[in-house]
């Protein structure tokens, strides 16, 4: 399928930057004249996905985070962010809803969460070399 | 994010208003544990009313107040979250933990 539209970005691993990341996709996104629902959805798919390289990610030293977005012709977004941090040791644990490391204040629902607004993610990990979440969301037409 | 705490026979009520995330959480956090600290209060009333988003650090912010006011014998309530911070709460089960009262949508 055709890309219609891509933005790039790169952001500090701060969280300061969570709400910016989350309200620019959304506002690209919104291109495709989505739902408030849709819209709802992605930024909070996205939230996770930023905050996960911050709170995970990036928790021992400082770094980027890169996020690719795509629209497609059909009206398919798919939402690439990429961290270069420490690695998730076993990805299927992590994703078990209520597993968390980020200690007692964490519910550990980041990829439940993600899981259950987008139509499919996908988690490819390497320990030392980092993480790639990919987030697929189709926007239905009005 | 402005988190405005209000005492009133017994029950803290926490008017949160803005989005809830990570960046954030700690603050409301912070704020809140004071008061009930202070106040030891046997309702928690969290109302978001005015919030207009929330993550999965929302759902840590509650089971943590829950925690602690659970051990004086509290509870806590959640007030007119939007549908889309309610789908987030029923996707956490905070339904079972919490009470949470809707305006009709």
């Amino acid at each position: 399928m055709k890309v219609k539209n891509q933005l790039k970005m790169q952001l500090q691993a701060k969280s300061a930057n969570e709400s910016f990341a989350r309200a620019s996709i959304g506002a690209f996104v919104a291109q495709l004249d989505p739902t408030i629902e849709e819209i709802s959805d992605i930024k909070t798919a996205v939230s996770e996905a930023v905050t996960n390289c911050i709170i995970h990610a990036y928790k021992n030293f400082s770094g980027e985070i890169y996020i690719t977005v795509k629209i497609f012709e059909n009206n398919k977004v798919k939402i690439v962010i990429r961290d270069k941090g420490c690695g998730i040791d076993d990805v299927n644990k992590a994703m078990q809803p209520l597993y968390t490391t980020g200690g007692e204040e964490r519910a550990g629902l980041g990829f439940a969460v993600m899981q259950s607004f987008c139509d499919k993610i996908r988690v490819i990990s390497k320990i030392g070399k980092g993480t790639t979440v990919t987030l697929f969301k189709e926007i239905k037409s009005k | 994010m402005e988190c405005k705490l209000k005492m009133e026979n017994d029950i803290l009520t926490a008017e949160l208003d803005g989005e809830i995330d990570h960046h954030c959480a700690k603050s409301i956090r912070e704020q809140i544990d004071l008061e009930i600290e202070i106040q030891n209060p046997k309702t928690l009333i969290l109302d978001f009313s005015d919030i207009t988003f929330m993550d999965s650090s929302g759902i840590g912010l509650i089971m943590g107040r829950y925690k602690k006011i659970k051990q004086t014998g509290g509870k806590v309530k959640i007030k007119n979250p939007s549908p889309n911070t309610y789908r987030v709460l029923k996707l956490a089960g905070m339904d079972r933990l919490a009470k949470i009262e809707r305006e009709e949508f």
